[in-house]
């Protein structure tokens, strides 16, 4: 427990952007305009699978006011992908050369002086396809006589993934009790507010200069170095403001590659930002799963074995999916101590947009099924589904056999406190029921299969003449808050207060290499850096504070709140801003810089700290139409110590509203790939009026790898809601949902069938 | 199509420029008068994100020609401040946390600005806050921060003496 006396964490504070973004002064990309600055637009695939015989852009060339014509021989050609550590995870060519894999492919892109003329322009360029055989859905793809998508790949199986511990045949020799299930978990769209953009502007220096809306501006930096044949150092990333990220904002987009092919062409400013409907249908979005899921249970409930195999719509190129493929698997067994456990996971190309990354990470699908299934057996077997998550659950000190060490755990506390809140609820109405789920997430991901084996984050410290200070980070704000964060760690650390501290973020030119906003990994990690960097700064500067104060070095020094003091006698001091001062003074003109880096060596196979949950949701269903309405959604949640009390309640309860939206109102239907709905029409995203109350208990632990003992908070809990909506209309209904989203139809189809099974 | 004169006020100043009669509102103000804040989410009129004030009424900025708007009153979020000492609504919003991202804060900001003045002094229920915004899509808060920035507002919170 930390019960530590702090300065500045736990006390809320407005982000450091606030007034910027209440008062219309925040950029985004979708705001930036250079002098000379031309538009470009995309023309893309109509086909799902096809190939190119020819592209003529003679006419396009034509039409005054066009300035480029790109096509893929433009282009250095070079497949690309966000694990540039493996070669045959890079499959992509943002325009192809051969063929396009899904509808929505780039395949030719125009500059113009207006969006209205490159947009013109589209029509006037002609591409010769060769339609292929398609395919879509995973479970055809990989049947042996399924068309190829990327030749040499065997039954389109794009990345395997086996995670297993214990003897799970044993295991299921020893259950009283064995389940087993499929289910279909579907895709959803970040549905970011502002849509992938880019203005890249290439001078005659040979130098790139990009503008854009992403998570990393150091993956940015070093993947279109990349793929255009530059030197990382001679491209520079600028992200200002960013219109929220979600999982959807760190690989390459199409806005940032043809920005910048046009550019290096022209040698003039070029701006691209997607249509939402562009967004929709041709950038990626969370990863469909079917999942197969057996379970073996002892009679008194606990968990002896479990086998699981999925195969995820991957779409047509690897990005980050083959992560979600990995994360989905491990955290199918959280947070839980499964005697035995075997995963096989299987991601398989199909022609249709790819699937990567996105809030939850793959977690939200498997918890879908695992949650549900539990609460299934615990019915079967008439027991106590909060007993038996109490009896299986994680506690401090377990290890997930070879895979992960969970050093502070407040799952129990979480069952408890969920398990009071359901019972004072007494007995509901009929039609309505309130269903559990809990769950774990990562603080950040140990792998990187970028550039290096391991993650990292580091930040910079200077400190000004008058005690203000210059704080640069490589992580990025996304809206999440991070830039308000690493400025109370830094405020806390160095002893003095969050207006002193200035962030500098989003600019590869003059902040260090991360990896940015992806996996939960900015408070711990790039936490543990700023703290790093600031004790740095701060040890030289109480170095100096012993020699002006005079002070024996036996006593120890700190600075709070701006006052530099004996620790056993705090009257006894001086001022922050005179000490610096002084300091400077007598340093020649030297200044006072600190370095911090952090990497998670030895930590685990996953993460280096996990935060865990359990969430609650009230739902009340017509059984005539078979429409949901939410009452409540109730959390207790343990993300370690809490640094901004206002973001934390902010951040949860967004992941609540994105969580609600996968579980019962946001789909992406295609037909022959191509995807029915790609506008804010048909897409249902949840609204204001049907927000349900979304209450928050936090639970107090200590995560001893985080700093001041934080972890993760925001993404996590995307991953309880879709399980725990399941098992209200379980236990209001009596049926079992399996396939995502819990959409009306499907309600009413269960409810048909277990009618039709009760005759 | 010849271009035609507009004149109008944004903020309270009078601009006069010449637009392609099929020229949005949303995009006179962004690219002709050159305010920022203003932010376009979709084509189709869902998200919210261009909502300015026209002659007091809320109106989603992609959904008028700025032509229709001759002789008329924007207001935009920049038109909220005064002399940087910022809006009841802006301060509330502060309070709340409720912006992340940052980028449906104009447009919501201009919706609960335009319902706030319509109650006047009458306390508006939950239901009826949430009705106001429920034209603005906010993909990061889950929208309960905005209400109750809105609520404290309509409560008398950010009154000034």
């Amino acid at each position: 427990m930390s019960h530590k006396k702090f300065s500045v964490i736990n006390t809320p504070v407005h982000n450091i952007d606030g007034i910027a973004k209440v008062t219309g002064r925040a950029t985004y990309t979708f705001d930036v305009k250079l002098p000379g600055m031309l538009y470009g637009k995309i023309l893309r695939s109509p086909h799902p699978h096809a190939k190119i015989i020819n592209i003529d852009t003679t006419r396009a060339m034509e039409l005054p006011g066009v300035h480029a014509v790109v096509t893929g021989k433009d282009t250095l050609g070079i497949k690309q992908g966000i694990w540039r550590r493996y070669e045959e995870l890079c499959d992509e060519q943002i325009l192809p050369l051969e063929k396009v894999r899904y509808i929505g492919e780039p395949v030719a892109a125009v500059a113009a002086v207006t969006e209205e003329i490159a947009e013109a322009a589209l029509d006037l360029i002609d591409v010769e396809y060769e339609v292929l055989p398609a395919v879509y859905e995973p479970l055809e793809a990989i049947k042996k006589d399924a068309p190829t998508i990327h030749e040499g790949v065997e039954r389109n199986i794009n990345v395997t993934r086996h995670i297993e511990w214990g003897d799970v045949d044993e295991g299921f020799e020893q259950a009283d009790y064995i389940r087993e299930d499929w289910f279909k978990c579907s895709g959803q769209h970040h549905m970011c507010m502002e849509t992938r953009a880019a203005v890249s502007n290439f001078t005659p220096e040979g130098k790139l200069t990009v503008w854009t809306s992403t998570q990393s501006a150091y993956y940015h930096q070093a993947l279109l170095a990349g793929v255009f044949g530059l030197r990382e150092g001679d491209v520079r990333i600028l992200a200002p403001y960013v219109g929220g990220g979600f999982g959807g904002k760190f690989e390459i987009d199409s806005a940032q590659f043809c920005s910048g092919i046009l550019s290096m062409k022209l040698h003039k400013p070029v701006k691209i930002v997607l249509t939402r409907e562009e967004d929709f249908i041709a950038s990626k979005r969370r990863t469909p799963m079917f999942y197969y899921v057996r379970t073996g249970m002892k009679k008194d409930g606990t968990f002896v074995a479990r086998e699981s195999r999925m195969f995820s719509n991957g779409g047509a190129y690897t990005g980050m999916g083959a992560t979600a493929l990995y994360l989905s698997g491990f955290f199918h067994s959280f947070p839980y101590k499964w005697q035995s456990y075997r995963y096989d996971g299987y991601r398989v190309y199909t022609n249709t947009m790819p699937s990567t990354s996105m809030r939850g990470f793959g977690a939200p699908q498997a918890m879908f099924c695992s949650e549900q299934q539990i609460d299934w057996m615990c019915a079967d077997l008439g027991l106590d589904p909060f007993e038996v998550r109490r009896k299986n659950g994680h506690t401090e000190g377990y290890e997930v056999p070879g895979q992960a060490f969970i050093a502070s755990c407040g799952l129990e506390q979480c069952i408890n406190e969920i398990e009071k809140w359901v019972k004072s609820k007494g007995k509901l109405p009929a039609n309505r029921g309130i269903g559990i789920s809990s769950c774990g997430f990562m603080s950040g991901g140990i792998f990187n299969w970028f550039d290096s084996p391991y993650s990292f984050s580091s930040a910079v410290i200077t400190i000004n003449v008058d005690g203000t200070v210059e704080l640069h980070v490589g992580c990025q704000d996304i809206g999440q808050g991070s830039n308000t964060t690493m400025a109370i760690i830094a405020a806390e650390t160095l002893g003095v207060k969050v207006e002193d501290i200035r962030v500098h973020s989003g600019d590869t030119a003059h902040c260090p290499a991360d990896l940015g906003a992806w996996g939960s990994r900015q408070t711990l990690m790039a936490g543990n850096a700023v703290k790093m960097a600031c004790e740095d700064a701060k040890k030289q500067l109480l170095e100096f504070a012993y020699a002006e104060m005079g002070i024996n070095i036996v006593y120890d020094l700190d600075i709070k709140d701006r006052w530099v003091h004996i620790v056993a006698r705090p009257e006894r001091g001086m001022k922050y801003e005179d000490l610096v001062k002084k300091a400077l003074r007598a340093k020649d003109g030297q200044r006072i810089m600190g370095r911090g880096y952090y990497t998670p060596h030895r930590k685990g196979m996953i993460s280096p700290a996990y935060s865990y949950m359990m969430q609650a949701v009230d739902a009340e269903i017509d059984p005539e139409t078979g429409k949901i309405k939410i009452h409540e959604v109730m959390t207790a949640h343990d993300c370690g110590q809490p640094i901004n009390p206002l973001g934390l309640i902010g951040q949860l309860e967004g992941a609540a509203s994105m969580a609600l939206g996968y579980a019962y109102l946001e789909d992406m239907p295609f037909e022959d790939g191509k995807m029915m709905n790609p506008n804010l029409v048909d897409y249902k995203v949840i609204r204001a009026p049907e927000m349900p109350k979304t209450d928050i208990i936090e639970i107090d632990t200590y995560e001893p790898e985080g700093p001041y003992g934080a972890k993760e908070a925001g993404e996590g809990l995307t991953n309880p809601t879709a399980a725990a909506l399941g098992n209200a209309v379980f236990n209001a209904l009596g049926i079992q949902m399996k396939e995502l989203p819990i959409t009306p139809e499907r309600v009413r189809k269960a409810l048909a069938e277990k009618k039709e099974a009760q005759k | 199509m010849k271009k035609q004169v507009l004149t109008f006020r944004v903020n309270g100043d009078e601009y006069e420029i010449l637009i392609h009669p099929k020229t949005l509102l949303a995009d006179a103000i962004r690219e002709h008068v050159g305010l920022t804040g203003t932010k376009r989410g979709c084509d189709t009129v869902s998200c919210g994100a261009c909502t300015v004030m026209v002659n007091g009424m809320s109106v989603k900025s992609c959904s008028v020609l700025a032509i229709q708007c001759e002789g008329m009153d924007i207001t935009t979020v920049e038109g909220l401040e005064e002399n940087g000492k910022l809006s009841p609504i802006q301060r509330a919003f502060l309070d709340n946390g409720s912006y992340q991202c940052g980028f449906c804060t104009p447009g919501m900001l201009m919706s609960s600005t335009a319902f706030l003045n319509e109650m006047g002094d009458k306390k508006p229920s939950e239901e009826e806050i949430r009705e106001s915004i429920e034209g603005n899509i906010c993909r990061c808060t889950g929208y309960n921060s905005i209400v109750r920035a809105i609520d404290a507002v309509a409560q008398g919170k950010y009154k000034e003496e």
